[in-house]
């Protein structure tokens, strides 16, 4: 079984380290907007939400795709080739999660790939919000039939 | 292995039929086989038990989807072009020169499909006969099937305006097209666009990317029309016009006419121009008329149930030639984007192997990108009755959003400027998730369409 990221909005204070992390691991230097991760605040409930991929298995991202630039790595991760990728976004609005993203600056879109294995995002979190875990023992697999029933239909009619 | 199946399809002395590319070396893996009875009525037939007709997104998502689910079932994809299977959407990006031909390639030339055994044979098919469950290609030979998937795609409309078929007149449509095109749009080329619809737009940004002198003519008062409202249609013409771009909008192109070097274009504003080049983009056409007369079901395209099924046993289709069920309006359209044509290509895939599978329906969607202004379209942002709406608009900055909204549920969606965590609208109108509190918040600033989706999943 696969590592994946399990969060834990409960544990998750808005530091934002993930974020600087992430964009730092990816060569954006330290800027938010490039982050593959995302702290939302609802300041009203005293809540912050970290958000990312859920590397979904039949990926809207990746068949939406007119150049195959998007593909499974060995740790399940999908990862857009940059050499392949023409930006059309038209991955950014086949994913009904808005977790892959334009960057204006390089004419691609990116997406959390998992750091091939060794997340930023994780390492970088002091309050274990944000975890590396296998993906059976953690919410991954109710997070993945969400995402099933937010398809264009997935559900068998019989 | 090439000889054999040249052999086993007895194509070996008709090169007209073209060739069939295959992968498959191991004699464990599915293999296609002349039927014994057809063979001996009809000569050059191919049997495979699922033949997909068409090579584009809709044909590789179905033909994959079917290997995933039927290990051992035949699968043949007819390409009635000369190209491995390949995306039309990608095209642009050739003339834009960031990606070569072959980039356009759906699944690379490194025969990924042959190694799931999915035969790629060069053929196109011009009539179905569904009492014999078999197909004729142009040129002789044909094949038969025990379930079909039509996926055909569409075809560039021809305005009936005189001079269109002069040289010097292209659609951008297929890798031929595209290379005629490169061919005379280099720097300072003066161009003539017909249509500025979805399809116009992302062939202009690759034309000024060329450094092209670009002129756009669009028979309604607004840029992309069916994709877009007044406001933000006109708020992408200005964005146009002001990166130097001529826009003729409310105006149509009444004759070509070939002058001395180049081709002079009479306008119904009184004016002409001469140019290096036309290209016409006025909208596409299922193909779907080698259809007639074979009693399947058909309106704008091939009507097809949630299951893919056409009015025909055993024949479904798939993709721009499929009018499918609709999400927004319970009834049937044609959505010609490559996200609902893979989504119909998996569902009819898992329906042709017997998984029944019911699909939702699609949802008319759209991301555009100007010359660097990105625009989004969503579902019903045209608005439905007794729904709300909010609009935002910042002129100066071209930034707009407008929400459209059914009780507490969104239903539609246009932006501009806006790049990120777009997907969430389509999460937000496919999942018909109901905002509460939220869409009061919404009202107030449409731009917290991000927060308002991760609130309610939450």
């Amino acid at each position: 079984m696969q590592n994946s990221l399990h969060i834990n909005p409960d544990s998750c204070t808005g530091c934002h380290q993930c974020v600087l992390a992430c964009s730092d691991r990816h060569g954006d230097d330290f800027s938010p907007i490039k982050s593959r991760i995302q702290i939302f605040r609802f300041e009203d409930e005293g809540r912050y939400v970290p958000y990312t991929c859920t590397q979904c298995e039949e990926a809207w991202c990746q068949k939406a795709c007119p150049t195959n630039a998007i593909s499974v790595d060995g740790n399940g991760a999908l990862i857009v080739s940059d050499a392949q990728c023409v930006g059309c976004k038209v991955c950014t609005i086949a994913c009904p999660f808005g977790t892959i993203n334009y960057n204006a600056d390089t004419g691609k879109v990116i997406k959390c790939d998992l750091c091939g294995g060794a997340p930023a995002c994780v390492e970088a979190c002091p309050t274990d919000a944000i975890t590396f875990v296998n993906s059976s023992t953690t919410g991954f697999d109710k997070m993945r039939k969400w995402a099933a029933k937010t398809d264009a239909g997935s559900q068998p009619s019989a | 292995m090439f000889g054999f199946l040249k052999r086993l399809f007895g194509f070996a002395d008709n090169k007209q039929t073209g060739s069939t590319q295959t992968g498959s070396s191991s004699t464990s893996e599915p293999k296609l086989s002349l039927s014994p009875s057809d063979s001996e009525k009809r000569g050059d037939q191919i049997h495979a038990e699922y033949v997909i007709v068409g090579a584009g997104p809709a044909a590789v998502c179905a033909a994959e989807t079917l290997r995933k689910n039927d290990a051992e079932g035949t699968i043949l994809m007819l390409a009635a072009e000369d190209a491995p299977p390949y995306s039309r959407m990608a095209i642009p990006y050739v003339l834009t020169g960031l990606i070569s031909e072959e980039g356009t390639y759906l699944r690379g030339d490194d025969d990924s499909l042959g190694k799931k055994a999915i035969s790629v044979h060069h053929a196109k098919a011009i009539a179905l006969d569904p009492n014999s469950k078999s197909l004729s290609f142009e040129g002789g030979g044909g094949c038969s099937y025990n379930k079909l998937l039509i996926a055909t795609g569409a075809s560039p409309i021809k305005p009936p305006v005189e001079g269109l078929d002069l040289p010097g007149v292209h659609h951008c449509w297929t890798l031929a097209d595209a290379r005629a095109i490169a061919d005379k749009a280099g720097e300072g080329a003066e161009i003539i666009l017909m249509g500025a619809g979805f399809i116009g737009c992302i062939i202009l940004e690759a034309l000024v990317s060329r450094g092209a002198k670009l002129t756009v003519v669009e028979a309604e008062d607004t840029m992309v029309p069916r994709m877009m409202n007044t406001v933000a249609g006109n708020m992408i013409k200005l964005w146009c016009q002001n990166k130097g771009i001529t826009i003729n909008t409310s105006t149509r192109v009444t004759g070509v006419s070939q002058g001395t070097g180049q081709l002079d274009v009479a306008m119904d504003n009184g004016t002409s121009k001469s140019v290096d080049l036309v290209v016409v983009a006025t909208g596409v056409k299922p193909n779907i008329a080698f259809l007639d007369g074979v009693g399947i079901d058909m309106d704008e395209g091939i009507l097809v149930n949630d299951m893919l099924e056409t009015s025909i046993s055993d024949v479904f289709a798939a993709g721009d030639c499929a009018q499918g069920p609709d999400f927004a309006t319970n009834g049937n359209s044609v959505h010609a984007i490559q996200p609902t044509a893979t989504d119909h290509g998996h569902f009819a895939a898992l329906n042709m192997v017997g998984n029944k599978a019911s699909y939702q329906g699609s949802l008319n969607m759209n991301v555009l990108d100007t010359v660097g202004l990105i625009s989004t379209s969503f579902g019903q942002w045209q608005g439905v009755e007794g729904g709300e709406n909010v609009e935002l608009i910042d002129v100066d900055n071209f930034r707009y959003t407008y929400l459209t909204f059914d009780g507490d549920c969104l239903v539609g969606a246009l932006t501009l400027g806006r790049s990120n965590n777009v997907g969430v609208m389509r999460g937000l109108i496919q999942s018909r998730i109901k905002l509460g509190g939220w869409k009061d918040k919404l009202l107030e600033d449409p731009n917290r369409l991000a927060e308002a989706y991760i609130a309610c999943r939450q």
